[in-house]
């Protein structure tokens, strides 16, 4: 905010600017000051821009004094100077005409005799934003690249950045990015190549998309030429530029193992950088440049071990937590190496929450058989902290390694004792754990239940918790001798169960227990259902519905349904997949591994072709939401059918109602041309391939003859995003790319253009020389059903590879087929 | 790329604001006050670790143009604080944070604040390397300043600040021997901070002993006690010669995980006395030299939740300590603070007293010498002492079974001046001298600071 002199601004909050009187008040004292050339002016001139500028800071528009602060500016004052320019920089893009004042005496101080006035004049004029200005710029940028300061050449070449900014078209007619590239080339001054490095890469990647020149120089700044020339340079470089450089270098693809091994050996002092960020950038040259050479990798693994540890230790818990989370990701690929060093992972007293949570993560990841004993000890001591959450935490880790395989059986003792603990958060936590543990290991069941057996349900408060427990008492309902007239007890109190969750576990524990005791179970089944049948959650209603109709039908049939032997799970699916993990590994050092979410869609550019059909979607909502509506009315009718039909069948059905229930009703009236009798034959082929499915899907399968997609298909980067995660892969297949069709992908945008003819949206694309591309498509009609491809080409080798994810993986054949004649319309294939 | 920078004040008003490319809407400092996030621009993927180091570079740099780094000075010297920042980033690029080579750029100077009567920086401390910094006594004094007496007074400050985490078990180990050591690590930096003019070279040595890198396996096994052998360390400059950029810089970080002597011996016991009670009996003992003396230290306990009231039981004649019963985050807090006012005078009174009786009452000058030694070792935390605290905690309801389980585990606070755990050292600072007269202060400081020190009950 103000210095001291000024007490009234004290007051005023940024969002509020107020105090125009103080502005006026200052636009007189300058004017009283600004031809003075009294001794002691320029001290009073300089307390009154001090003023202004705190004003300007605190968000006060002051831009009233423009003239004023302009007309004082004639000064040899270099403070009073600085000061002047900072406050033209900030006003000059809300007042083009008065910046034209200020020209005349930036121009005049581009020629200063001082090479610090000339630098400071040169980015006061740069940062101007005044597009009618850029005339005047010209000049005294290109003298200023030309000049023998290395502190104006430095400014100079941001300058050009500026200028590209501005107006990118009279900066390329100036011809300043080959200025620019042999400045980066000869500058003896390593900031100045840094800079023009950085100015150039932005300046090529802004205009790729353009020209194609353009984007042939982006790639020559990845080659071995200047890539070895900034290499050699590196340590001449502070330690930005150093990252800088590092980011390029990572980008680089090496020609041969020698090409590799001299640049690890270049930079391997670099991993002892007292600077995390420069390390960091280093670890990622490292792992890209020996992702093919597996035992390689495995030794940078080793030898970037000791110092990300280091660098974790040293400082402050925010460094320390980006740091770590690049070492969480290492230590999720490869858990092994980290193996010996647990230690590292144990929690620290002083360590914030969000610190401790990833090492938790990591203690997981890296537990063996050598390590599993003292890692679980130290976890358990953790059960009982004071921080709640990082007890939860701590004890779902222990679970973690117990489904690991380790030395389950003293893990499962320490499980038991946190029973005892009767805390509640610890009870809840572990019950979840144990209903989890029993799901894979069913020979402890033994020693688990004797334990849960004496919990009192009226402890368990958590709707999970609870549903856990209730399963355990019906999935063991054998063992434990009180287990109906517990679950009659649940039962009474239906009404104050408010988790539909719990409510769901409760009815089918209640059918599994009568199965195995029923007379002691009947009455409370029979309440359970009738509660369940006057439910008002509609999933709770539909099972209770399901189950009574079950039972009336036969009830070992339903026995079969609802209590069949179970195998034990082996694998439980992970949350996030190893195609994710790969991907945040390849984007090493960035936010991605931070936020543990990969990133994928990088360049703004490629996104226009999505935001355009994003728009032509909005667009179009209102009448399409029109002549949908009789649509959804057919829908919902043979929804009844369907389920009608069932009722008279009465067999028995795992899916649910849904499968087949909400199948698309039929609608071949496709207004799409481009749809021809291929899609037929396509489809004729892909029948066979699904054997697998049986009768209740040929349905379905016959709604997709007609495959049609929505032309004006829209979906959000967002979703795609995380449809792509949750998906599994459909169709994974690998095609051979015709020459003509490498020869067609330097123009990208045509290919995408092409694909919208066939309603087949590009949402991103990647970059040379691996093309990559993410395409959705909507089917036309019924629910919203979205194919997602990733589509990689790699014109190197002429191959394509094809990745296709859908909601409903039944017509991904099919789509496949659409997609594929697509590509081979265009000349790819 | 960085688009803005901004220092805000608690109150979330601009204290500083840096347009650097025109491209983020307006309100974003008022946003970023509002919900602290790291931006996620969807431009080009960036590296956190970049701006993280970056921010705390900045922050080392105006402190020390500032001398302080507070809200105040910042107030008092913002527009020193912008010709910084239009030098240090260019249109969303760093270019240089070199301390030495920004003086050239710098025309304003700084209004310097009293350090004593400065507040700590609050939760932005966060960019002033934690809290490796020495505590307090830490020098504030701008680089760019002038002595009031006219010369520049020539001189070096060298910090070896370490970390300590030590967690003492519950267990009893292999040896019978209760508390034994869980886990050590000293996280040590050396810290320069170099007020001499024309960049004299600097050569610093340390241990002879000094081993780096734990490959050979004698040195691990041998377990010789003068033996350093630090895991991993970072330098910044070659050790035997190097020259100092001017301000503060770090010139070595290193980490040890081998066996040290823990300076503190914690030994907590909570025992239950009857249904609705138990005590709590915390032992720590200084394990270091008695010419050695702790600061303030302070230990805290969780205690279990429904623990109604505490009556504490401090040891008799103790001065400087205090113990309390923090009822809303139900733990106890002992605080041992060094020698006040009060007990110095006691001193002060001590020494008259003994001067003259000394050649007098030879006897009871010796009886005096032992009063002033015990005193001063009740007084303040001297190596060697040991203090005891006990305090009895009353419950609102029945505990269930094992209270260790539900209280603990006490974390210990120290520093400890002119001590460290390591027994690293420099054996000589030289510089490189200009002329025969040329012979600048030299500082070399010590500190031990807990990091995590917990012990388990």
């Amino acid at each position: 905010m103000a210095p001291p002199p000024a007490p009234p601004q004290k007051s005023p909050s940024p969002s509020q600017p107020s105090g125009k009187s103080e502005v006026s008040d200052l636009k007189l004292q300058l004017r009283q000051l600004a031809g003075s050339r009294a001794p002691g002016a320029d001290d009073s001139k300089r307390d009154l821009f001090k003023r202004v500028i705190s004003y300007m800071t605190v968000g006060i528009d002051v831009s009233a004094a423009f003239s004023e602060m302009v007309m004082c500016s004639a000064t040899s004052d270099i403070v009073l100077k600085k000061m002047c320019y900072l406050y033209v920089g900030n006003y000059a893009r809300c007042h083009p005409d008065l910046a034209l004042l200020t020209i005349n005496f930036l121009q005049k101080d581009c020629h200063d005799e001082d090479p610090m006035i000339r630098g400071l004049a040169l980015r006061s004029l740069c940062s101007l934003r005044v597009p009618n200005l850029v005339e005047y710029l010209v000049a005294p940028l290109g003298a200023g690249l030309k000049d023998g300061s290395s502190y104006v050449r430095m400014v100079a070449a941001v300058g050009v950045l500026k200028l590209h900014h501005i107006s990118a078209a009279t900066c390329l007619d100036s011809d300043f990015p080959a200025v620019l590239k042999s400045l980066m080339l000869t500058d003896p001054d390593a900031q100045v190549v840094a800079n023009c490095l950085f100015v150039l890469q932005e300046i090529w990647n802004l205009e790729a998309n353009k020209s194609e020149e353009a984007a042939r120089e982006r790639e020559t700044l990845l080659s071995k030429k200047i890539v070895y020339y900034l290499l050699n340079r590196i340590k001449e470089f502070n330690e930005w530029a150093q990252c800088l450089v590092l980011e390029l270098v990572a980008k680089y693809i090496p020609s041969d193992t020698d090409d590799i091994f001299d640049i690890m050996n270049l930079l391997e002092d670099r991993l002892q950088h007292a600077n995390g960020a420069v390390v960091l950038a280093t670890i990622k040259v490292f792992l890209h440049l020996t992702m093919s050479m597996t035992d390689v990798h495995q030794q940078v693994y080793e030898r970037i071990k000791a110092p990300l540890l280091t660098l974790v230790g040293s400082g402050s818990s925010e460094q320390s937590y980006a740091v770590l989370s690049h070492l969480h990701l290492l230590v999720m690929r490869a858990p092994m190496l980290f193996s010996s060093d647990y230690k590292h992972f144990y929690c620290q007293f002083s360590d914030p929450s969000y610190v401790k949570k990833l090492k938790l993560e990591m203690l997981t990841a890296i537990a063996n058989e050598s390590n599993t004993y003292e890692i679980v000890t130290e976890l358990c001591e953790y059960a009982g902290n004071v921080d709640v959450p990082i007890a939860r935490e701590s004890i779902r880790a222990v679970g973690k390694i117990a489904l690991q395989q380790y030395d389950v059986n003293a893990i499962v003792d320490r499980l038991l004792q946190f029973l005892e603990m009767e805390k509640d958060y610890v009870t809840a936590e572990t019950l979840v754990l144990v209903k989890d543990l029993l799901r894979k290991y069913p020979q402890w069941s033994h020693d688990c239940i004797a334990v849960v057996g004496n919990i009192s349900s009226k402890n368990v408060q958590e709707p999970k918790a609870k549903a856990a427990l209730i399963w355990m008492l019906g999935e063991y309902s054998q063992d434990m001798p009180d287990a109906p007239y517990i679950l009659e007890s649940l039962i009474e109190n239906w009404d104050e169960e408010n988790a539909a969750e719990v409510r769901l576990h409760l009815l089918t524990a209640a059918m599994k227990c009568f199965f195995k005791r029923p007379p002691e179970t009947q009455k409370a089944l029979g309440a359970a259902l009738a509660a369940g049948l006057a439910d008002s959650h509609q999933d709770v209603h539909d099972r209770a519905l399901f189950y009574h109709r079950l039972l009336q039908y036969d009830v070992s049939v339903a026995e079969h349904v609802v209590n069949p032997p179970k195998q034990a799970v082996s694998v439980f699916a992970d949350t996030q997949s190893s195609e994710i993990k790969d991907r945040i590994f390849d984007e090493f050092n960035s936010l991605s591994v931070v936020y543990q979410k990969p990133y994928m869609f990088t360049d703004k550019e490629h996104r226009e072709p999505f935001e355009f059909s994003e728009e032509i979607g909005n667009l179009s909502l209102g009448q399409e939401s029109v002549g949908n509506a009789p649509r959804y009315d057919e829908s919902d009718k043979d929804l009844l059918l369907s389920t009608s039909e069932r009722e008279e069948n009465g067999g028995p059905s795992t899916n649910g109602p849904a499968a087949s229930g909400y199948s698309a009703p039929t609608d071949y009236n496709s207004s799409l041309v481009s749809l021809s009798s291929q899609t037929q034959s396509e489809t004729a082929i892909s029948d066979p391939g699904m054997p697998k499915y049986t009768s209740q899907m040929t349905l379905a399968i016959d709604d997709l003859l007609g495959l049609s997609l929505n032309p004006k298909a829209a979906l959000d980067p967002g979703t795609f995003q995380r449809k792509w995660g949750q998906l599994a892969v459909s169709i994974s297949q690998d095609c051979s790319v015709s020459p003509q069709g490498v020869a067609a992908l330097t123009t990208p945008q045509a290919l995408i253009r092409h694909m919208q003819t066939s309603s087949i949206q590009c949402i991103a694309r990647g970059q040379s020389p691996n093309f990559k591309f993410f395409f959705f498509a909507q089917k036309l009609d019924g629910p919203p059903s979205f194919f997602l491809v990733e589509c990689l080409v790699n014109t190197s080798s002429a191959k394509a590879q094809v990745k296709i994810k859908a909601d409903d993986a039944t017509a991904s054949e099919v789509f496949f087929g659409l997609f594929q004649s697509a590509l081979s319309k265009f000349g790819v294939l | 790329m960085i688009a803005q920078f901004f220092v805000l004040s608690q109150r979330g008003d601009n204290i500083v604001f840096r347009d650097y490319r025109g491209e983020v809407s307006k309100g974003s400092a008022e946003i970023f006050f509002r919900k602290v996030k790291f931006w996620k621009e969807d431009e080009e993927e960036e590296a956190p670790p970049v701006f993280v180091e970056l921010l705390q570079r900045i922050a080392r740099v105006t402190k020390d143009y500032l001398g302080v780094l507070n809200e105040d000075s910042l107030r008092k010297n913002f527009v020193l604080v912008y010709e910084l920042l239009d030098e240090v980033i260019d249109f969303g690029y760093p270019q240089t944070t070199s301390t030495e080579v920004l003086k050239s750029y710098v025309f304003n100077e700084p209004i310097v604040i009293d350090s004593a009567r400065v507040p700590p920086l609050g939760p932005a401390s966060m960019f002033m390397q934690g809290t490796k910094k020495m505590p307090g006594t830490a020098i504030t004094k701008s680089v760019i300043v002038t002595e009031p007496g006219g010369r520049k007074r020539e001189e070096i400050f060298v910090d070896i600040i370490e970390k300590i985490s030590v967690t003492f078990s519950s267990s009893v180990n292999i040896n019978m021997e209760q508390g034994y050591i869980l886990t050590s690590e000293i996280d040590g930096t050396i810290q320069m901070k170099s007020y001499l003019t024309g960049s004299p070279e600097i050569r610093l040595a340390l241990n002879e002993d000094l081993s780096i890198g734990r490959n050979s396996s004698s040195v691990y096994g041998e377990n010789k006690p003068s033996l350093l052998a630090a895991d991993y360390i970072v330098a910044l400059f070659s050790l035997k010669l190097q020259i100092p950029p001017d301000g503060e810089f770090a010139a070595m970080n290193y980490r040890m995980t081998q066996e040290f002597k823990p300076p503190f011996r914690v030994n907590p016991l909570i025992e239950e006395a009857g249904q609705l009670k138990a005590e709590v009996i915390i032992k720590i003992h200084a394990d270091f030299a008695p010419s050695v003396t702790a600061n303030t230290i302070t230990v805290q306990m969780p205690v279990p939740t429904y623990t109604a009231r505490v009556s504490f039981e401090l040891e008799s004649g103790a001065v400087g300590q205090t113990a309390d019963f923090k009822e809303g985050a139900k733990r106890l807090e002992w605080c041992l603070k060094k020698a006040g006012f009060s007990s110095m005078c006691f001193r002060f009174i001590l020494f008259v007293l003994l001067f003259y009786k000394l050649y007098q009452f030879y006897n009871i000058s010796i009886l005096f010498v032992r009063i002033f030694i015990s005193l001063r070792k009740m007084l303040q935390i001297v190596g060697g002492s040991e203090h005891t605290l006990r305090a009895k905690l009353t419950f609102s309801q029945e505990s269930h079974g094992n209270i260790a389980r539900e209280a603990g585990p006490i974390n210990m606070n120290f520093t400890i001046p002119m001590y460290n755990a390591s027994k690293l050292q420099v054996r000589y600072l030289h510089i490189a001298k200009k002329s025969p007269s040329y012979n600048p202060y030299r500082w070399v400081r010590y500190v031990t600071q807990s990091n995590s020190y917990v012990a388990r009950l």
